[in-house]
């Protein structure tokens, strides 16, 4: 953001939405919008809590099974889809249906099939970040200059060698693009299923503050996971510009 | 021209049989409903540098992919050294048009890449890549992204991976048609030396026609679809009078007038 024709440092927009919240929190309009300092001042004792740091520990564990899982499984999938004619034809209609579908419904046809535990969130949060990892693997591949498909097999790469020396590197910038929409949707992924499998981790936290009207609470977890979710994406943002510099000229 | 004298044809007659490195015998090649090649046959003699000249879309890349293993064709036997191709095989190395290098390897790393695929170890494989980055003209590139050359740079990488495998037939498609014209005939005269010095069979995709006679042991004149061989034409004298003098050389001029004239009727 450019103000006054000074370069303001990434996210100061956030400040001015701040100060508005807290004004509207100090007006006392509704009891959902608590000032925003409370909300902080809350936040940093609860960070503090066992209960937090349970849910906290809770959530990544489900969230960073979920993601590996989601990742290791789509990334090959997407790459074969690209390379092979006929698994794409196969598989692209499910990833496409999955992809839009609203997988929350889905979530009680889990718990059915794999339980009430850990085990179902994981598959839950996996659920939401794998199609769009597959998805942008597949177009990743599918963009691969032809040449150098043909430079590997002229100079005789095995099938093996050539998606890990050529297929996986032609499609990282792709990759990585939808490794990282593929964290942002796992994290939603994680919560609705703590919220609807078993109430654990965050889900049960915001279980709780909300029934229990205790908005500063809510909106606190709410903070911690949006910094969480944010650091990451950006994270991934970083790589994703530092190897698109070879994006253009595959 | 006063000047202008006939030269024995034996000088660099037909190659004797034995000496045939690449042999194609009545290839044909249909892409579903269009016939690309026709009952093409022609040899390419050991040592020695081949063009293949012709009007756009007459099938000079299909030839060449089908001798380097990458298409299979519909009729007909492609031999290299007498045996049958029946795919790629380290026996041939491809120059790409377009280069085909790896963006996010290194020069060093690219110009390495198909003896990395064939499994030398590393310190092994970078050595003799150096060498070949040195003969290309590219010391001082090897930690340089492909992003990061010119055009020309690029396909001498490209050009350094093709040698680097040591394979016996070198087939470059069009190798120039993406550098300027100084650069162009700086590679044509690098690629004239390299025919001399390294013992190897190349096999040329060309458009241009002076490049053709300029570089060439043997021409081969491709007609439009169904492709087949029209003309060999085998330029013998003015090869060993110095690059510099080639192009004014009368049997030079000749020749691409020669080539022109038959070419002319179908460049409407
Ligand atoms: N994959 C393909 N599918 C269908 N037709 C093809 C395919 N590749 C080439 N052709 C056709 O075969 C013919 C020969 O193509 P080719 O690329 O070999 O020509 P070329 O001589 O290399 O042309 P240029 O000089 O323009 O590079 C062309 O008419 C082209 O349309
Ligand atoms: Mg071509």
């Amino acid at each position: 953001m450019i103000l006054f024709g000074r370069r303001l440092p990434a996210m100061s927009s956030l400040l001015i939405w701040a100060a508005l919240w807290e004004v509207i929190g100090r007006l006392d309009l509704t009891f959902f919008v608590p000032p925003v300092s409370a909300v902080f001042a809350t936040l940093f004792q609860l960070i503090q809590t066992v209960a937090f740091q349970n849910a906290l520990s809770t959530t990544a564990y489900a969230f960073v099974l979920g993601v590996f899982f989601a990742i290791v499984i789509g990334i090959p999938v997407g790459i074969l889809m690209g390379k092979t004619r006929i698994l794409d034809e196969l598989l692209l209609p499910w990833v496409n249906i999955f992809l839009s579908a609203p997988l929350t419904a889905l979530v009680p046809v889990l718990m059915v099939l794999f339980g009430f535990g850990t085990k179902t969130i994981v598959i839950t949060t996996a659920l939401f970040a794998i199609w769009i990892i597959i998805l942008n693997a597949r177009a990743g591949v599918m963009q691969i200059n032809r040449s150098l498909v043909e430079m590997g097999r002229s100079f005789g790469a095995s099938p093996l060698q050539a998606f890990f020396k050529i297929y996986f590197w032609a499609a990282l910038p792709e990759i990585l693009g939808g490794v990282r929409i593929g964290f942002i949707r796992a994290v939603k992924g994680v919560i609705i299923g703590q919220l609807l499998v078993s109430i654990v981790g965050f889900g049960a936290l915001f279980e709780l503050y909300s029934s229990n009207f205790l908005m500063e609470e809510f909106w606190a977890v709410l903070i911690v996971l949006f910094t969480l979710a944010f650091s990451i994406s950006e994270f991934l943002g970083y790589l994703e510009r530092k190897f698109s510099y070879y994006a253009a000229s595959r | 021209m006063a000047m202008s004298q006939t030269k024995p044809a034996t000088a660099k007659g037909a190659a004797p049989a034995a000496d045939i490195a690449v042999s194609v015998r009545n290839v044909s090649k249909n892409y579903d409903d269009v016939q690309a090649l026709k009952d093409l046959s022609l040899d390419f003699p050991r040592g020695e540098l081949t063009s293949l000249l012709g009007p756009s879309g007459c099938g000079k890349t299909t030839l060449l992919k089908i001798i380097a293993g990458l298409l299979p064709q519909s009729a007909g036997q492609i031999e290299v050294d007498g045996k049958t191709v029946t795919g790629p095989g380290p026996d041939r190395a491809f120059v790409f048009q377009d280069f085909a290098l790896l963006p996010w390897a290194n020069v060093l790393r690219n110009v390495a890449f198909g003896l990395e695929l064939r499994g030398v170890a590393k310190s092994e494989r970078e050595a003799i890549a150096e060498k070949y980055i040195r003969e290309v003209g590219l010391a001082g590139f090897e930690k340089s992204f492909p992003h990061q050359l010119s055009g020309g740079m690029r396909q001498r990488v490209g050009l350094a991976r093709a040698l680097s495998v040591d394979a016996q037939v070198l087939l470059l498609d069009e190798p120039f048609s993406a550098v300027d014209e100084q650069t162009r005939r700086k590679f044509q005269e690098d690629l004239l030396a390299l025919v001399a010095n390294e013992q190897k069979t190349f096999i040329f995709v060309t458009h241009s026609i002076e490049e053709a006679v300029y570089v060439s042991d043997q021409i081969a004149i491709l007609l439009p679809r169904p492709s087949r061989v029209s003309e060999i034409i085998r330029p013998s004298s003015f090869r060993n009078k110095g690059v510099d003098n080639i192009r004014r050389d009368p049997e030079y001029l000749d020749i691409v007038d020669q080539i022109w004239a038959s070419l002319r009727s179908y460049v409407e």
